[in-house]
């Protein structure tokens, strides 16, 4: 194994908490003290910094929301003077407002370092050429690979996203060895590619792909490398802790969140309690050393778990998972959180369906009924009635372990279901509560 | 010389839900599809539906292009004695060679009641049933 800093990524557990701890306790005398925004929320939450005594004292303090940051828009929630931010980039928002973060130059030599270690848990570094195929710009993808590639001492191509026929060439040209870009982007390379009459595998030296930015699956992987010889590496980050910051290592057993620079936790979406080790629930990030934009506990939204098992890799570190879904998509189905995409994730590893699918959920006196309809693949249509019982079988069966709740599926026409552009609206809700 | 006497059905997978079948039948006629014999299996929310008809290639693009999921099945056409026994005597022929019936539905043709038949191993069913005397309708029979 290669780190890019062996101590602190292979710090024994004790350690890495009490620097841990040390972060937060200076962390949270800092707001209290500097930040309007913080020392108003810690009062109203009924806590002061001496009442942090211990790591896992960081549960007294109060959330913060994606909507904190658009409700002070553009940037009065910033606790560095202002000519201490040397950047800003800006998240579109899907509703209302954009988020703006700021970055002094502590805050970028932070997110660099934490990139510089994700890459060479990558096994990337000097002698490697890395195609940066994020959009460069106000979208914190482009840049923050940029400088993650070139702090490892890596060639960076920084091809940015659009004009597909010269990225490839390029990339054939310079012997780019890694790219990192969105999985959609990276599938679409190797089709291009393809209609080119260049096959990746055989006429490129690109080996490895950092990629993120959207939800994607081990089938997934299992299909890049097949297709294209490439070994894929999930990243993630979102705009509002810096940008994409962590990455698999090698072992590809999840994403390691560096301890000294960020603490996750997981929590009950509904009653915003820190759930036990290694259960599933919504990822809350605390950026330990963040500076122009602090961040306690923020609520990202997405749902994961969290292994803090020892890593093969020797890394100390703990990792998350894969993101399994999103909290504003959250059905309770009889008490259960029950996640659409989980049930997505679910269904794609079953070849005899076609990928579409449909949730509705019905109450049938006091129970939640849940019905999943799902397309079957033309090819996996079969004249025996029992082979469709089976298919039909399956999906329960599959859903049912998947979800901890039982379905009932119903095959549908292929075709017959509902097409979205952009985002999919997959649940119909007729519960009247 | 057995494979004569294998005929085409088409099956089709449809939602069990009001208007799938007129949709089906009226498409087929349409495009003049002669529909000869006509089965609905169904399960819970779904079904399959079997027919034998003329011209099997016309009735498959015709649907697939309604964005039914078609498949050719090989079957076998029984023309039934008219007298009693007749299911019976087929049953057992079949099940004296250990030939499993996956499905059967009757129509009743221009001369007689004919059962179509899917079984394990269709060659081996038409040498037996022809062998007993048995009298088996061709492809050429639908057209
Ligand atoms: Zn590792």
């Amino acid at each position: 194994m290669h780190c890019w800093d062996p101590r602190i990524e292979t710090m024994p557990k004790e350690d890495l908490q009490k620097l841990q701890y040390r972060l937060l306790k200076t962390l949270v005398y800092r707001l209290y003290s500097f930040s309007e925004f913080y020392h108003r929320r810690m009062k109203e939450a009924g806590v002061h910094p001496d009442d942090i005594r211990t790591l896992s004292d960081i549960r007294l303090l109060p959330f913060m929301y994606k909507h904190d940051l658009r409700d002070n828009y553009p940037n009065r929630i910033f606790c560095a003077p202002h000519d201490e931010v040397v950047r800003y980039h800006v998240s579109s928002g899907t509703t209302g407002k954009p988020t703006v973060v700021g970055y002094t130059r502590k805050d970028l030599d932070l997110w660099t370092t934490s990139l510089a270690r994700a890459l060479t848990s990558c096994g990337l570094g000097r002698g490697d050429v890395i195609q940066v195929s994020y959009g460069y710009g106000l979208f914190t993808g482009g840049l923050g690979l940029h400088y993650g590639a070139e702090r490892i001492g890596a060639a960076v191509l920084p091809t940015s996203v659009g004009n597909t026929e010269r990225q490839i060439e390029l990339m054939q040209d310079l012997k780019a060895t890694a790219i990192a870009c969105t999985p959609s982007y990276l599938i679409h390379i190797g089709e291009a590619a393809e209609r080119m009459g260049i096959s990746i595998k055989n006429d490129t030296d690109l080996r490895s792909a950092i990629i993120g930015a959207e939800p994607w699956s081990e089938s997934m992987r299992t299909r890049i490398y097949e297709t294209m010889g490439v070994k894929a590496y999930n990243i993630y980050g979102t705009s509002e802790i810096s940008g994409p910051m962590f990455s698999e290592c090698t072992a590809q057993q999840g994403i390691h969140i560096w301890g000294d620079i960020a603490y996750p936790e997981i929590i009950d979406p509904v009653t915003g309690e820190v759930l036990e080790s290694g259960e599933s629930g919504e990822l809350v990030m605390t950026v330990l050393q963040k500076e122009a934009l602090p961040m306690i506990r923020y609520r990202i939204g997405d749902i994961t778990r969290i292994d803090d098992e020892p890593c093969a890799c020797g890394r100390t570190h703990p990792r998350i998972q894969r993101i399994t879904g999103r909290v504003d998509d959250m059905l309770i189905i009889r008490g259960i959180n029950v996640f659409p995409s989980a049930v997505e994730h679910a269904l794609l590893g079953i070849p005899e369906l076609a990928g579409h699918f449909l949730i509705e959920v019905d109450r049938k006196g006091s129970l939640d009924d849940m019905i999943v309809r799902v397309e079957v693949a033309p090819e996996a249509f079969s004249d025996r009635i029992n082979d469709l019982i089976n298919i039909k079988k399956k999906v329960e069966h599959t859903l049912k372990s998947a979800l901890n709740v039982a379905v009932v599926v119903e095959l549908a026409e292929p075709g017959s279901l509902p097409r979205f552009e952009g985002k999919a609206k997959r649940v119909i809700d007729r519960r009247v509560i | 010389m057995q494979e004569e006497y294998i005929i085409k059905q088409i099956s089709v997978f449809s939602e069990n839900k009001p208007g799938r079948l007129a949709a089906i039948a009226e498409a087929l006629q349409k495009s003049n599809v002669n529909i000869f014999a006509f089965s609905i299996a169904e399960a819970s929310s779904f079904g399959v539906v079997r027919a034998l008809v003329d011209t099997p290639e016309t009735a498959r693009s015709v649907l697939e292009k309604l964005g039914f999921a078609v498949q050719f099945t090989d079957v076998i056409a029984v023309r039934m004695k008219d007298e009693p026994g007749g299911l019976h005597q087929v049953a057992r022929i079949l099940g004296d060679a250990g030939i499993n019936i996956e499905y059967a539905y009757a129509y009743s043709g221009r001369e007689a009641a004919v059962l179509i038949l899917r079984v394990s191993q269709a060659g081996e069913a038409i040498s037996k049933i022809r062998a007993a005397g048995g009298s088996l309708l061709r492809e050429s029979d639908l057209s």
